[in-house]
């Protein structure tokens, strides 16, 4: 093993060379460029033995994917926000045909109005789409989730999608572990596909499934991501034992012993929550974090189980469901069926809105006196909401939106408190 | 003892003579060794002149890549008529994914194919001409582009036809369509809309570009096996005609693309990095009435007061063909 100082996205880019895969295809979009950008660099220089593909879409890398895939090699790609969208037909089909495809998200918001900056819209679109996903929470484990998810992937033919926050991580350089080639091929074996475009036993991939069977074979596919279930603690577990890093996993509790409040997050913000836990802690409350790894298989069973003994629940959550509120609360009000226990949304860091420590502070001991809303939008400017909404009952033609926000607001600021 | 030109067509029909010929003379599709790629039992409807352009198209490929060969496929009625689940029509590795993705997939299997060190095997991306020309052509242009090694054979048939017969960009002008109804005082599709794909792919300067149509199978065959033997990207646009879109008799099929050829609305030529570098001259020349009236997607030009001025603007486009391509025998009369 060896600590390099290095960007998320480069930590990411060795990690998926390590990984040995044959095709990668590649379209540039903010933030996740800089990973295929290392990777392709790689192939140019002749360290990495692999076929990089300049495509002319996100759908085009996605489709690229497929076929490559299909005929039996290992691939990869990266994309984000809209990107992804682009790509979404096929990001469906790659899951429907059970191909082990292995793609990072750097996630990223979707417009309109177009922001290049981390919040979870975009992985969280995809969140039905029958991929698995994993969200890491530092760059280290942005790595570690790549060479687990090939493997997961191959086992169970399913594509896997690591979802890590765009720039916060993707762009942030620390120093990282990165493993060695002989750790990597004795974690992760060389890919036996299940199916494959063979000359020599045709068959035919992605025929036409009537009423008849597409029931079960939708089912499949469901009791696959179950399988994942399983398969995921498993998998981090043989994982440490060969790179000595607790890494992946469904769950991550922090603190939870005792906490009769439980925050719930997903991706980088966890280290910013922890350390206003921490400090929550230190002054007595009975607070603790819940983080989630595994969106999709969702592990209801060990959510419910790491929740026992606290009262409230609150989810923080970087995407929301437009009309409805929170897209992780509603799937951890599942897992909480029947417990009576308590569940408030807070929707924050949107378009790359700063989620700070003094925000947090105030909003888990509005949480704590029970004074949360159901559904809260952390630092939301609800004067600027206001005036533009009285603006449009007064004037027909208000313009468009962003334009009559921004004139509210004046010089884009940062918005740190 | 000098040279004697043998041509193979039987007098009175369009089908080519095998008989007589040596066996190493014979096409693919009369020799026992063919390998039958598309299979008996698919749905294609009667007359389907797709099902059996895929048929000699494909059976030419593998012949000529020695059964080392994979096919993706588009949405559309070949992929429907061929594989319904549990059942399949195909003899060789093949792979459905989208409508529009099909060039995509295909420059994958090659990717796939060259990381693995199998330059033996052979792709080919199939599909209609909705496909090809619309909702595919991103990826089609950018499979070009990259001069993967894919030959994409289109087969046009001038129309979205398994969803209904809808306009496609291939469609020509006055035609009917479901979205291109003959009402109005312009009838059919519009005139001066439209692209002509093969003209495209030569702009993209790959190796290979040609056209056919299934009336005639030893050029299908020849174009195949040229395009196969050659690395890089290729394009192959085969014309032909549907029946059930068409308005046609289903036995008119070979007919109908014959006529096509013959009245110089569908040019066939092969092109190498974008320059034509052969053309199949007309036979017989024949005004496009001859070629339009079987169909009844043009009957509206035909009724009682014929729409002389919109058949006289298709002739002009068949005309213009002629002369662009030199498409009649030096020395020719119309």
């Amino acid at each position: 093993m060896t600590l390099k100082q290095i960007e998320g996205s480069h930590g990411v880019a060795e990690a998926i060379a390590l990984c040995r895969p044959e095709v990668i295809c590649a379209y540039p979009i903010s933030p996740q460029t800089h990973i295929v950008e290392g990777l392709g660099e790689m192939v140019k220089a002749g360290e990495l033995r692999a076929e990089f593909l300049n495509v002319e879409s996100e759908f085009a890398a996605m489709s690229v994917a497929i076929g490559s895939s299909a005929a039996g090699a290992r691939t990869y790609t990266a994309t984000a926000s809209q990107g992804l969208l682009f790509m979404v037909e096929a990001v469906y089909n790659a899951s429907g045909l059970g191909l082990p495809i292995v793609m990072t998200v750097a996630n990223r918001a979707i417009g309109a109005p177009i922001n290049i900056w981390n919040d979870h819209s975009d992985s969280m679109s995809q969140r039905d789409c029958g991929w698995i996903q994993l969200f890491a929470e530092t760059n280290q484990e942005a790595m570690d989730l790549h060479i687990q998810a090939f493997k997961l992937a191959e086992e169970l033919s399913l594509p896997v999608m690591v979802c890590m926050d765009g720039f916060i991580l993707t762009h942030a350089y620390e120093r990282l572990d990165v493993p060695t080639q002989e750790q990597v091929d004795r974690y992760l074996p060389p890919f036996e596909p299940r199916q494959v475009l063979d000359p020599a036993q045709p068959v035919s991939i992605g025929a036409m499934v009537g009423p008849e069977a597409f029931t079960e074979v939708r089912y499949l596919a469901h009791a696959k991501q179950l399988q994942a279930l399983d398969r995921i603690p498993e998998l981090s577990a043989e994982f440490n034992a060969i790179f000595g890093r607790d890494s992946g996993g469904l769950v991550r509790p922090y603190r939870t012993e005792g906490a009769e409040t439980v925050v719930i997050a997903l991706g980088s913000v966890l280290g910013t929550i922890k350390d206003v836990v921490d400090e929550m802690q230190d002054a007595g409350h009975k607070i603790g974090v819940l983080g989630i790894t595994s969106f999709r298989p969702f592990p209801l069973e060990a959510i419910n189980k790491a929740l026992q003994g606290a009262k409230r629940v609150v989810v923080l959550e970087k995407c929301f469901a437009v009309g409805v509120g929170g897209i992780v609360a509603t799937n951890v009000r599942m897992a909480l069926d029947g417990t009576g226990q308590e569940v408030r949304t807070v929707v924050a860091g949107l378009g790359g809105r700063a989620i700070t420590m003094s925000s947090l502070n105030q909003l888990f001991l509005d949480a704590m006196a029970g004074k949360l809303e159901a559904l809260t939008f952390l630092d939301l400017h609800r004067g600027v909401v206001d005036r533009v909404l009285e603006r449009e009952r007064q004037i027909r033609r208000s313009g468009p939106i962003a334009e009559s926000v921004l004139r509210d607001v004046g010089t884009v600021a940062s918005n740190i408190a | 003892m000098s040279l004697q030109t043998v041509k193979f067509y039987q007098t009175g029909t369009f089908t080519v003579g095998n008989r007589l010929l040596a066996e190493d003379e014979r096409t693919i599709q009369a020799t026992a060794a063919r390998s039958n790629s598309l299979n008996c039992g698919h749905r294609a409807c009667q007359g389907c002149g797709e099902a059996l352009g895929a048929r000699y198209a494909i059976d030419a490929a593998m012949a000529a890549a020695n059964g080392q060969l994979i096919a993706a496929n588009a949405t559309g009625c070949l992929e429907v008529f061929s594989t319904p689940y549990p059942e399949t029509s195909w003899q060789i590795p093949w792979i459905h994914s989208l409508f529009g993705n099909a060039p995509a997939v295909a420059s994958g299997i090659a990717a796939a194919m060259r990381i693995k060190g199998r330059s033996d095997v052979r792709v080919v991306a199939q599909g209609g001409d909705g496909s090809t020309t619309d909702i595919g052509f991103g990826c089609l242009s950018g499979m070009f582009e990259r001069n993967d090694d894919v030959l994409y054979i289109c087969y046009d048939n001038e129309a979205y036809m398994n969803t209904g017969v809808q306009r496609s960009s291939a469609t020509p002008p006055a035609v009917r369509t479901a979205t291109t109804m003959p009402v109005g005082p312009e009838p059919g599709n519009v005139f001066g809309q439209g692209k002509y794909l093969p003209a495209i792919a030569m702009a993209h300067g790959i190796p290979y570009v040609a056209t056919a149509t299934v009336a005639d199978l030893r050029d299908i065959e020849y174009k195949v096996r040229k395009a196969i033997n050659i690395r890089g990207a290729k394009y192959l646009h085969i014309f032909v005609p549907c029946p059930l879109g068409w308005g046609s008799a289903a036995h008119d099929t070979i007919n109908l693309a014959y006529l096509a050829k013959e009245c110089g609305l569908f040019p066939v030529f092969e092109a190498e990095q974008g320059e034509v570098t052969g053309v199949s001259k007309i036979r017989r020349l024949i005004p496009v009435e001859e070629y339009m009236k079987p169909q009844r997607r043009y009957a509206h030009l035909f009724g009682k007061k014929p729409a002389l001025e919109t058949i006289a603007k298709i002739q002009a486009r068949a005309d213009h063909n002629i002369k662009k391509y030199g498409l009649l025998e030096q020395g020719a009369q119309r």
